[in-house]
């Protein structure tokens, strides 16, 4: 008997989670990312988790499941995107060119519509960052797009005081150049970030060698500690930078200071992708319509996908929304095979290159039994103009459904549907 | 007799770059009739010459044969700045807006395009061979638009059409660049005033007295011409507030309207239908914010639905990317209701009518431009790549992207 009640106890929790029957999705064509395409596949998700995944016929459905028949549709996981600027997200102010303290995860609106914009566009997972206008604007915060009322339903981690909760925005180029104290060349950029770093390798030196003495210890210092999560691999920094002596530049930093760096953008990558191969550091890229805006993207190529698959490099694919919309997210990998990249590597761009660059790979990025059951469920070929996302599911729970009238607004559009001020300021990019 | 052959194949190659051609296809589309399965498009000096199935079309010898999945008429970009507003971004290469007075219909486009503007290569590598561009949105009246041909290393060997339009905007957008006009109603009245000078003006320069003639004024002169209905007025308005107002305008001044942008058309497709006004749509992708943010996916198919022509266009971006690309405009329609013969129509034909070159572009039918594009597959897929641009009789992009 009490053994009977500790269990019920324990079921508790499970229940309010909602989803403690299984869901069964059954006769989709799977892309589990991890394994090639399976025809007709059954996909099992119960607590919020991946319980199998398969061919039909080889996968147990569970008694008491329910069952929904998705015959003809294409089951993928949730997108990652390693960059966007949703939420109306805000980083460090024009006070200085570097604020490695400020969180932005202390500046997201949940609520605001261009959130429900990304379910719309299948993404479940997002770097949300503040803008390029500075070498550093702050934190970046890792977002599972829980429907949620405030930040903390959707972040990834469980308390910011005493976890990693994201990675680092940094840029070089002319974005992050103005007057002092900001730099007014790339030589000065590369110089102010170097002392800094400087700075929080001695800070480093100084905890060491207090040895946990309270007494010897340095004072606290916020700017000083994201930096040592930096240098301990423990933050990763995201790196926008898009000509190719800037690309270099970054890689220049990374020797000197060891830091784990993603590269963003990336515009002339295709100039120097076996550099950027040689240094085993993974790019997450933008594909867009046209190059130009700014000098510095005015040699970006669709062809950057295909040529840093073909050097070897770890290629993820980002929306930096609202520069590209989050809703036609599938769009730019599209792109990238039309410009020449493989399907199976635009697909994994999407998800598990994503997760592997925000150190989520464990938990998300492909359909495995054991992670998150974040997926999607589209209309047909993830390439084709004609597929709509249909569904988005997150940790079992449906987040957007294109046949609801209320989530379909955030699909198409229309009167009252969006919020203006979306992040999209000249820095943003 | 072997030099002969030699000058003989010299010769072939030299005129290779306006050759005879016959481009044959799996599906034609003429935008002239129904679509030709297995067809066949003879080219002869610039010229369409014949098009039809390939069982009745003989291909004359030493015609070039180019082969595609898909070949559509050379698509239009019914509204651009592209030539004008360059892929920099720099003051220097920005062109398509004059700050110095919110009211200035004498600047033409003619004297400000750079026919060798990479972004001119770029929108023509994805099937756009006739550009309207000009003067952008964000005065009152920012100036002229002109219609060229996506080719030549000047204006003058692109030109179709050196005034096509003057170009007005009304709302929000106007009052980023200008003091004044600061509201909407400020922008109103002064077009309004504006165009009462130039009805004054006109009046005076039919005195019968010559002394009582106006002094020359270009501006006037190019407004006289709108009033004339010699040129539209294509009014950049994407609110509900913005399009009333320009329907309003139209009908107190009588001159020929063309809307543009027009976000929010489908909130008043009624007013616009009864207006017979033609409208040059926003990029179907374009960004939800500031004045389009109520914009939707499917304002082409309701366009569509309720019978008012329109066309797409690039428009104008600010920042990145620097310009967008018409045909990928149309896909996104297409994949939200739009009918696909409905979409290559609005990129073609209807875009030829609506800017009067219809004569010349906009349909496969002998004796208009041989400007044709290549496809590999489906135009509108994402994966789908453009193999052929082809320009008055000269192919000008050959591989496949």
């Amino acid at each position: 008997m009490r053994v009977h009640l500790t269990l019920l106890i324990a079921l508790i929790p499970l229940a309010l989670y909602g989803q403690e029957q299984p869901l069964v999705f059954r006769g989709a064509r799977l892309y589990p990312i991890s394994q090639p395409p399976i025809e007709r596949g059954v996909l099992v998700v119960q607590h919020g988790k991946i319980v199998a995944v398969g061919p039909e016929g080889e996968v147990t459905i569970p008694a008491q499941a329910t069952v929904y028949d998705v015959t003809g549709k294409v089951i993928m996981p949730g997108l990652v995107d390693t960059h966007s600027h949703i939420g109306r997200v805000e980083g460090g102010d024009r006070s200085a060119p570097m604020h490695p303290a400020v969180r932005t995860l202390d500046a997201i609106d949940v609520r605001h519509s261009s959130v429900q914009r990304a379910r719309a566009g299948g993404i479940t997972t997002v770097n949300v960052m503040s803008g390029s206008g500075h070498l550093l604007s702050g934190q970046t915060v890792y977002l599972k797009l829980r429907k949620g009322n405030t930040i903390e339903d959707l972040l990834y981690c469980k308390d910011p005081l005493t976890e990693v909760c994201g990675g680092l925005k940094m840029a070089n180029g002319t974005n992050p150049q103005g007057d002092p104290p900001f730099p007014g060349t790339r030589a000065k950029a590369a110089a102010l970030v170097r002392q800094q770093f400087l700075k929080a390798v001695a800070y480093r030196r100084k905890i060491e060698q207090a040895k946990g003495d309270p007494e010897k210890m340095p004072e606290r210092d916020l700017d000083m500690e994201a930096l040592l999560e930096v240098l301990d691999g423990r933050r990763i920094v995201h790196f926008h930078t898009h000509r190719h002596d800037d690309i270099l530049t970054v890689l220049r930093l990374k020797r000197e200071f060891g830091f784990r760096v993603v590269l963003h953008h990336v515009s002339e990558a295709w100039k120097v992708a076996d550099e950027i191969a040689a240094a085993g550091v993974p790019c997450s890229i933008i594909i867009l319509d046209a190059p130009g805006g700014k000098l510095e993207a005015a040699e970006i190529r669709m062809e950057n996908g295909a040529v840093l698959e073909k050097a070897g490099v770890d290629v993820a694919i980002h929306t930096d929304d609202l520069i590209t919309d989050s809703r036609w997210f599938l769009r730019s990998a599209a792109l990238a095979v039309r410009a020449g990249m493989s399907p199976e590597k635009a697909l994994e761009a999407l998800t598990l290159a994503g997760a592997r660059m925000l150190d989520l790979a464990d938990r998300i990025g492909s359909l495995e039994s054991g992670k998150d059951a974040d997926f999607i469920i589209l209309s047909g070929d993830p390439f084709s103009i004609y597929t709509h996302v249909e569904q988005t599911w997150v940790e079992g729970q449906k987040v957007f459904d294109r046949a609801d009238p209320e989530d379909r607004k955030y699909a198409v559009g229309g009167a009252g549907v969006f919020e203006d001020g979306d992040t999209f300021v000249h820095e943003a990019h | 007799m072997k030099i002969w052959s030699f000058l003989l194949t010299l010769g072939l190659l030299v005129s290779s770059a306006r050759a005879q051609l016959a481009v044959r296809a799996d599906t034609v589309y003429t935008m002239a009739g129904a679509p030709i399965e297995n067809g066949v498009v003879l080219v002869r000096d610039g010229k369409i010459e014949q098009v039809g199935p390939a069982q009745t079309v003989r291909i004359p010898e030493g015609y070039r044969v180019l082969e595609a999945v898909v070949v559509t008429p050379g698509l239009i970009d019914a509204h651009s700045v592209v030539g004008l507003a360059g892929i920099l971004n720099y003051d220097h290469d920005q062109d398509q807006l004059d700050t110095s007075d919110p009211i200035q219909p004498e600047l033409r486009a003619i004297d400000a395009y750079n026919a060798r503007e990479r972004l001119v290569e770029w929108v023509r590598n994805f099937g756009v061979t006739t550009l309207h561009t000009g003067h952008g949105p964000g005065a009152v009246i920012s100036g002229q638009t002109m219609l060229v041909k996506t080719r030549g290393e000047t204006v003058e060997e692109a030109l179709v059409d050196s005034v096509a339009t003057v170009a007005a905007t009304l709302g929000p957008m106007v009052e980023r660049y200008f003091r004044s006009p600061g509201t909407r109603a400020k922008a109103v009245a002064m077009l309004r005033a504006e165009l009462l000078k130039a009805q004054a003006y006109r009046r005076k320069l039919r005195a019968s007295d010559p002394a009582r003639r106006p002094e020359p004024d270009l501006g006037m002169e190019t407004l006289v011409r709108v009033l004339d209905g010699e040129i539209p007025l294509m009014i950049t308005a994407q609110q509900v507030p913005e399009i009333m107002a320009a329907l309003r305008l139209q009908r107190e001044f009588g001159f020929r309207l063309i809307l543009d942008g027009a976000a929010e058309a489908y909130l008043v497709l009624d007013e616009i239908k009864q207006a017979g006004v033609p409208v040059i749509l926003h990029p179907t992708m374009v960004r939800p914010r500031g004045e389009t943010v109520n914009a939707t996916l499917e304002t082409a198919a309701r366009l569509h639905e309720a019978g008012i022509p329109f066309a797409f266009q690039s428009g104008f971006e600010s920042y990145v990317p620097k310009t967008r690309v018409v045909l990928f405009e149309a896909a996104m329609a297409v994949a939200n209701g739009l009918p696909r013969t409905a979409a290559l129509e609005a990129l073609t034909i209807q875009a030829a009518r609506i800017l009067g070159i219809a004569d010349r572009v906009g349909s496969l039918e002998p004796g208009k431009d041989a400007d044709l594009v290549l496809f590999d597959g489906d135009p509108f897929e994402y994966t789908t790549h453009v193999c052929g641009v082809i320009i008055e009789g000269e192919p000008v992009h050959e591989t496949c992207r």
